[in-house]
């Protein structure tokens, strides 16, 4: 059953291949068809290869399959082959099944969109992209997967690229990969400098991980610093965050897949896998934390301050993926895995209705315009609580159980960081609910004319069964997803699936139980207390509270023009000096004045050549003469 | 009997010197031609010179080549002459400067 | 310097030589300078005969005596002949302004040059061994200069046999060029065929009856 692995690789990148070729000429929606039933294909793949995997004893769950070499030069070989185990699987399941799932929502979606094709396109790349960088067996394979979604993620954002807005957001979205790609090269180097190979588990001397030793204190730190500025630029971390809000320039079920549940937690998964190096450094994991934890209020709190329903859902994002950062760099690896699971499917859950939501109001995204969308949109509402309690943390939903798991490992280790972050699950829960009362609850605002003056828009309707099939599957695994990891099961559990991944790095909290009951109940008073201040602050008709919608939270506490200030407007004053200057003037100078000394060399040797033949019979003589006196002094030497 | 060689030598050398001067310095083509001439014949004597001090008779072959030369030399030179004045109605080395770069 | 004196003293030159040299130095001379000098065309041809006829008187001198009358029948006889039809054919026989060098520089450069190089050449000859030793290197002038003086040499026999031997190759080539130059002549000096030499069809005109 394992050996079938490699098609889970091979299907979406089928499905890409046939969709280049024919998938213009099949149109809508059959191209959205192609597209999704290779996913599917993935998915299945992926179950049997987990079922393979749990065939096998606990302690012989890795299994490496090697295809070809890509390249050997000098002492480095790259073999291009993937690596399943416990780790990769969990991720290949999520992946694809939420992929699948957001694939037919698409199909929906985008239909009557002008380039139907070429979103499939790209979307079936991108999971081929990511399921490599999960399943490669070595760095550099994984950093092509990591570029690839970094491409897609640009492709995919940029798709209606004739707008101002989405282009710019694009590239924004890729240069800030670019850098956070920096820090992993450079950690690939290290790497290779030290070990002699990039591989984790396979080749001489037991891979990276098995010499993990030959990286010192220093070394090692550095390694892990480097990679978690690649996993800041990819995971949308402080201080590379801010291309997160403007993706959202992309259709809705990229922010869902891309920008929620799948691009956005490969920094988390790449510090994961590379847990027995960070284990090394506790200097570097201490800054991970920190940076995680800080990342996560700040977003916090920005959201509560966003006026458009899916820049709240970034922020969120952002937010939540400070938890898993946080809880990576308190060692608590499973806890930050179970809540990358969990929020791939209620956040996913929550984009994929925001979509319904934008499809149905005719692309309105701002919240003020919404308004009572529980008594036109049934199905949605229901859909978006779902979601909206489970983010909150409210039990027995799955966020409370994941959510309480990653704090719970936080207090053993650092107390100021669990504080924080309990400050940001109070946060959580009021500028949810704030979004959950001002779209769905309150008196319709949707039926009047606009603040800016635009037109009254039309009732909004329910989308059709391809988008509200996914809608429920997500609700339902949001619901149920906590049971794979109750604190008072000890069998078959989440944890001990993964413990023998990161065997010997794992933070073991040896918390007390009475503690472990204080602080769930301590995280159950934090969702009440945002719900019932959010909702006591915005049922009511007024929603234009600007006192409670600070400018410096809604312009992201000044980040971007920070950003610009700092560092966009030298720099393109010092490429305007560069162009104009030395450019134009010295270089072109040096080139055009070489031009022009030959010119001037020629017009001056031209007066040579005056056409009197009696001047050229001088200059016979002439040479004669030089020739006679130069043997002259060859005879008198 | 004859005198050394050196003196035949330093003849054939100022005569070839007188020559030199009259091309540079003449104008009309046809006397450039003669100053030409007079080259020439500074050479001949200088092989003939030659001929004698070495014992070698190929000194006098290679005169009597030179002599041909000059001739054939001379008949096409005078007719490129005759077709430039029947031209340019002109015999004044300087008129002819139309390769002037 | 040394070694000229030795070579004078070596060749036993009788007065009779030395008087035919000098006089024949001062005619060729006199002639090259006339060439150089002259205005008239005609005189300038005059004056190369004369040099053309001393260089002859030193070829006899030098025992190469077919040579010399070789030089006096082709260039004086021919050569000479032929610049003067020129001269003659195309009337530049007047008189030629040589007093105002156009060209700057071109007279006192060329004296310059010309004088380097004379004087380069005389102190070569000077300074350097007369003889490169390269001696007899395709036969011998049958007999010595200080040898028998009754032996024949410069025989166009001998010459000849040269010629037809060893330098077969270069008299063929010459006499190549001989015919070579004889069509270009009639080429280039060819009047360019003028509108009404075309022949016509009009009818030849009536005689008188």
């Amino acid at each position: 059953m394992l050996s079938t692995s490699y098609l889970m690789l091979l299907l979406p990148l089928a499905g890409f291949l046939v969709l280049v070729a024919v998938g213009r000429r099949v149109g809508d929606p059959v191209a959205g068809w192609i597209g999704t039933v290779a996913i599917a294909g993935a998915f299945v793949v992926a179950c049997i290869t987990l079922a393979g995997v749990l065939h096998q004893p606990a302690d012989h769950r890795v299994f490496l399959q090697t295809y070809f070499t890509w390249f050997h030069v000098g002492g480095l070989t790259v073999p291009v082959g993937i690596q399943v185990d416990q780790l990769s699987i969990t991720m290949c399941m999520f992946i694809t099944g939420v992929s699948m799932l957001i694939h037919l929502y698409s199909i929906g979606y985008m239909k009557s969109d002008r380039d139907y094709p070429k979103f499939f396109i790209y979307l079936n790349l991108f999971v081929f992209s990511m399921l490599l960088l999960v399943l490669a067996n070595n760095l550099l394979l994984t950093f092509v997967g990591w570029e690839g979604v970094g491409v897609c993620s640009y492709w995919l954002v940029s798709y209606w690229f004739h707008k101002d807005a989405a282009a710019s957001a694009g590239k924004k979205a890729f240069i800030y990969n670019r850098i956070g790609d920096v820090g992993f090269l450079a950690a690939i180097f290290l790497i290779f400098e030290k070990t002699g190979t990039l591989q984790y588990v396979g080749g001489p001397g037991g891979g990276v991980f098995g010499q993990a030793h030959h990286l010192s204190g220093g070394t090692a730190t550095a390694v892990v610093l480097l990679l978690f500025l690649a996993a800041t630029g990819k995971s949308a971390q402080i201080p590379l965050f801010n291309w997160l809000p403007d993706a959202m320039e992309g259709p809705t079920p990229v922010s869902a897949l891309i920008h929620a549940a799948t691009m956005v937690t490969a920094g988390v998964y790449l510090l994961c896998r590379m847990n027995h190096v960070l284990f090394l450094s506790s200097n570097g994991t201490e800054v991970i934390a920190a940076v995680g934890g800080i990342t996560a209020f700040v977003a916090a709190t920005i959201a509560c301050a966003q006026q458009d329903i899916k820049k709240v859902l970034a922020f969120s994002t952002v937010s939540q993926i400070g938890y898993m950062i946080l809880a990576v760099g308190s060692g608590a690896y499973i806890a930050a895995i179970f809540l990358m699971v969990c929020h791939a499917f209620y956040k996913g859950l929550l984009f994929l209705s925001a979509g319904s939501v934008i499809h149905g109001l005719d692309d309105e995204q701002n919240l003020k315009r919404m308004g009572a969308l529980r008594k036109t949109m049934k199905y949605t509402t229901l859909m978006f609580t779902i979601g909206w309690l489970t983010i909150a943390g409210v039990p027995p939903l799955s966020g409370f159980w994941s959510k309480g798991d990653v704090l719970e490992n936080v207090y053993a280790h650092y107390k100021v960081l669990w504080f924080l972050g309990l400050l940001t699950a109070v946060l959580t829960a009021y500028y949810m609910t704030r979004l959950q009362t001002l779209a769905f609850g309150g008196e319709p605002r949707w039926d009047k004319i606009g603040p800016h003056g635009e037109p009254a828009l039309h009732t909004p309707h329910e989308p059709t069964w391809l988008m509200r099939l996914p809608l429920v599957i997500l609700a339902f695994f949001s619901i149920i997803a906590g049971i794979f990891d109750l604190p008072w099961v000890h069998h078959y559990t989440f944890a001990n699936w993964l413990a023998p991944v990161f065997s010997g790095t794992l933070y073991n909290d040896h918390l007390h139980s009475t503690a472990v009951w204080v602080l769930s109940l301590t995280d159950v008073a934090a969702a009440l207390i945002g719900i019932i201040i959010a909702y006591g602050l915005w049922r009511g008709a007024n929603v234009d509270q600007p006192a409670l919608e600070p400018e410096f939270l809604q312009r992201v506490w000044y980040w971007d023009d920070f950003y610009d200030a700092v560092i966009g407007r030298p720099s393109q004053k010092l490429a305007a000096f560069l162009a104009w200057v030395v450019d134009a003037r010295v270089i072109d100078g040096a080139v055009n004045g070489a031009a022009q000394l030959v010119k001037a060399t020629g017009t001056a040797t031209r007066k040579l050549q005056t056409g009197y033949v009696r001047n050229y019979a001088l200059g016979i003589a002439l040479g004669m003469a030089a020739l006679i006196i130069f043997l002259l002094s060859r005879v008198w030497s | 009997m004859s005198l050394a060689g050196g003196w035949y030598l330093g003849l054939a050398a100022v005569l070839f010197s007188i020559g030199a001067v009259g091309l540079l310095v003449r104008r009309n083509v046809l006397i450039m031609f003669m100053c030409i001439e007079l080259m020439l014949n500074a050479a001949n004597l200088t092989f003939v010179t030659f001929a004698r001090m070495l014992g070698d008779i190929g000194g006098q072959v290679l005169v009597f080549f030179v002599l041909v030369v000059a001739a054939a030399e001379v008949v096409v030179g005078l007719g490129i002459v005759v077709a430039i004045y029947r031209r340019r109605s002109t015999t004044v080395a300087d008129d002819l400067n139309a390769l002037k770069g | 310097m040394d070694q000229s004196m030795v070579l004078l003293a070596a060749t036993r030159a009788s007065l009779p030589d030395v008087l035919v040299f000098a006089a024949s130095a001062a005619v060729i001379l006199v002639g090259a300078l006339g060439v150089v000098t002259s205005r008239n065309p005609v005189h300038a041809a005059l004056s190369l005969v004369m040099t053309l006829f001393g260089v002859a008187v030193l070829f006899i001198e030098q025992e190469a005596d077919f040579l010399a009358a070789v030089q006096i029948i082709v260039y004086a006889g021919a050569i000479v002949v032929l610049f003067l039809f020129v001269i003659m054919f195309l009337g530049v026989d007047r008189r030629d302004d040589i007093e105002v060098e156009p060209l700057v520089g071109q007279r006192p450069l060329a004296f310059i040059m010309i004088g380097l190089t004379l004087a380069g050449v005389i102190t070569m000859m000077a300074t350097a061994h007369w003889v490169t030793g390269a001696h007899q290197v395709v036969g011998p002038i049958e007999g010595h200069i200080t040898a028998n003086p009754t032996s024949p040499y410069g025989e166009p026999a001998q010459l000849g046999r040269q010629l037809f031997t060893t330098y077969l190759f270069a008299f063929e080539a010459t006499a190549a060029l001989l015919v070579i130059a004889v069509v270009g002549a009639v080429v280039l000096a060819r009047r360019p065929p003028m509108p009404h030499d075309a022949p016509s069809d009009q009818s030849p005109p009536e005689l008188p009856s």
